[in-house]
């Protein structure tokens, strides 16, 4: 038991670090796909039929791919292109790329879920486009938009330990370098499950909240 | 009578896919005027309203305004107008829709101040009296922090004419707007209407209730086939009946209703 002990406070402070690391990858990738993808699902919908064949095509293609795929196609085979991105960038980058696709696609499933009737008497009161979208459509779409969302958080927290196989030290990899020196899997497995478990269990709690603030809306 | 009337529409086409619902369509509209237009479902009332604030692109003919081609730059068909250019236009143009379309997350009070504020950039304060005003106006100054989802369907619908008024427009086009409600709130809302005519509000109205449009328009227009096929006073109108089958007919229909033999 004291081994034990001894074993996880031993763990903690690298632990601790791979969890900030675990943190910065997720938060990058939730901002930089939320922004991307509601862009691109408004595109979607609205933009002109060339751009929105472009887009479709896009996320067909990165949704039939699995993560794993696509991490290692970023990592390994951009550099023969040329392009040479660090392990913690080529992770970003794959990780956003999925994480994108799965926005527009919420985002053109929250949209299109308002009446037209919306945009029509948002378009009659002299409205512009972007006034439209900002007044009348985003505020009613959230409300569609953040159950489906809020839960893709929680993957992408999830979804991060695959960086690990890039060797960027997040939790996951921080906990393998842990057992690899203590050779005490269990225990140290645990406690990473239980820590991936707190954030994500405390990020659905907020979700609800915010579900409820937006539960408002009636049509 | 004025030089130029405010609305002038001629010649105008409008197909979808291959159905052409309006196929020649003539129409002048004077400042102060209410004209009614009526005739069989699928005849393209509707979609001639939509087109005199460019919700639908029209294929032909012209719509003017003041003088100035609704939704093109030169042609119908042509180069359309700017985002920015189009939705000025629109400002211009109050519309008032069959099922109401208040924006469900506004109060009644911001739903008529949305367009004040963003469209019109007038001070919250002076956006605000405008709305209170016009709510005022159609009897509901003691809903302006209600939501739409609180209000009735004929309570809605006068918020949704309060929203149009409220920015001043030069026209105001309304769309069946009694089609939805139940009976016992038709009235409510034709009474609205009755009082923006009294104070001179150019109006072109799309509606099925006949009695209002003999009692409260100038001129009632019927289309069928997508022309207009007849159109006069409501008085002169009644007079062609006798010579005109197809109006005959659609104005059975509401006789029989009206007074059952």
């Amino acid at each position: 038991m004291g081994q034990l002990i001894d074993a996880i406070v031993y763990a903690i402070p690298f632990l601790m670090s791979g969890l900030g690391m675990t943190l910065l990858v997720s938060l990058i990738v939730v901002a930089l796909s939320l922004v991307i993808g509601v862009a691109l699902g408004v595109g979607l919908i609205y933009g002109p039929l060339p751009l929105r064949w472009l887009i479709r095509l896009l996320t067909d293609c990165i949704r039939g791919i699995p993560i794993l795929v696509l991490l290692f196609a970023v990592y390994y085979g951009l550099p023969p292109l040329g392009l040479n991105l660090s392990s913690f960038w080529a992770a970003i980058l794959a990780l956003t790329l999925f994480k994108t696709a799965q926005v527009i696609e919420y985002t053109r499933g929250a949209v299109s879920s308002i009446p037209r009737g919306q945009m029509e008497a948002a378009k009659s009161i002299g409205l512009i486009f972007t006034q439209r979208l900002r007044y009348v459509i985003f505020p009613q779409a959230v409300r569609r938009f953040l159950p489906p969302w809020l839960n893709g958080v929680t993957d992408a927290v999830k979804g991060s330990a695959l960086v690990s196989l890039l060797g960027v030290v997040d939790l996951m990899q921080a906990i393998n370098q842990v057992i690899g020196r203590t050779y005490e899997p269990m225990p140290l497995y645990i406690l990473g499950a239980l820590i991936y478990f707190a954030i994500n269990y405390s990020l659905s709690s907020m979700s609800k909240v915010l579900e409820r603030r937006y539960a408002y809306i009636k049509e | 009578m004025a030089v130029t009337p405010l609305l002038k529409i001629a010649r105008l086409t409008k197909s979808f896919g291959t159905n052409q619902v309006l196929k020649s369509v003539d129409l002048d509209v004077d400042a102060g005027e209410v004209v009614t237009v009526v005739g069989p479902s699928g005849g393209g009332k509707t979609t001639l309203l939509r087109c005199v604030n460019f919700l639908e692109a029209y294929d032909g003919g012209s719509i003017k305004i003041d003088g100035r081609e609704v939704g093109y730059v030169d042609n119908a068909g042509g180069r359309k107008r700017g985002e920015v250019d189009l939705a000025a236009m629109r400002a211009e143009t109050g519309m008032v829709f069959q099922s109401f379309n208040l924006f469900p997350h506004l109060t009644a009070e911001q739903n008529v101040m949305l367009g004040l504020r963003q469209v019109r950039k007038k001070p919250l304060k002076e956006a605000q009296d405008i709305a209170r005003h016009w709510l005022d106006r159609v009897g509901l100054s003691h809903k302006t922090k209600s939501l739409p989802s609180e209000l009735s369907g004929g309570q809605q619908q006068r918020v949704g004419i309060a929203r149009a008024v409220a920015m001043d427009p030069k026209i105001l086009l309304l769309d069946e707007i009694t089609s939805a409600l139940d009976p016992e709130l038709v009235n409510e809302v034709l009474d609205v209407v009755r009082q923006l005519a009294n104070d001179g509000m150019t109006m072109l109205i799309v509606t099925h209730e006949i009695a209002f449009a003999r009692d409260a328009s100038h001129r009632i227009v019927f289309i069928a086939d997508g022309v207009v096929s007849a159109q006069g006073t409501p008085e002169n109108l009644m007079a062609e009946v006798a010579g005109n089958e197809r109006l005959r007919n659609f104005l059975a229909r509401f006789r029989s209703l009206k007074d059952p033999a």
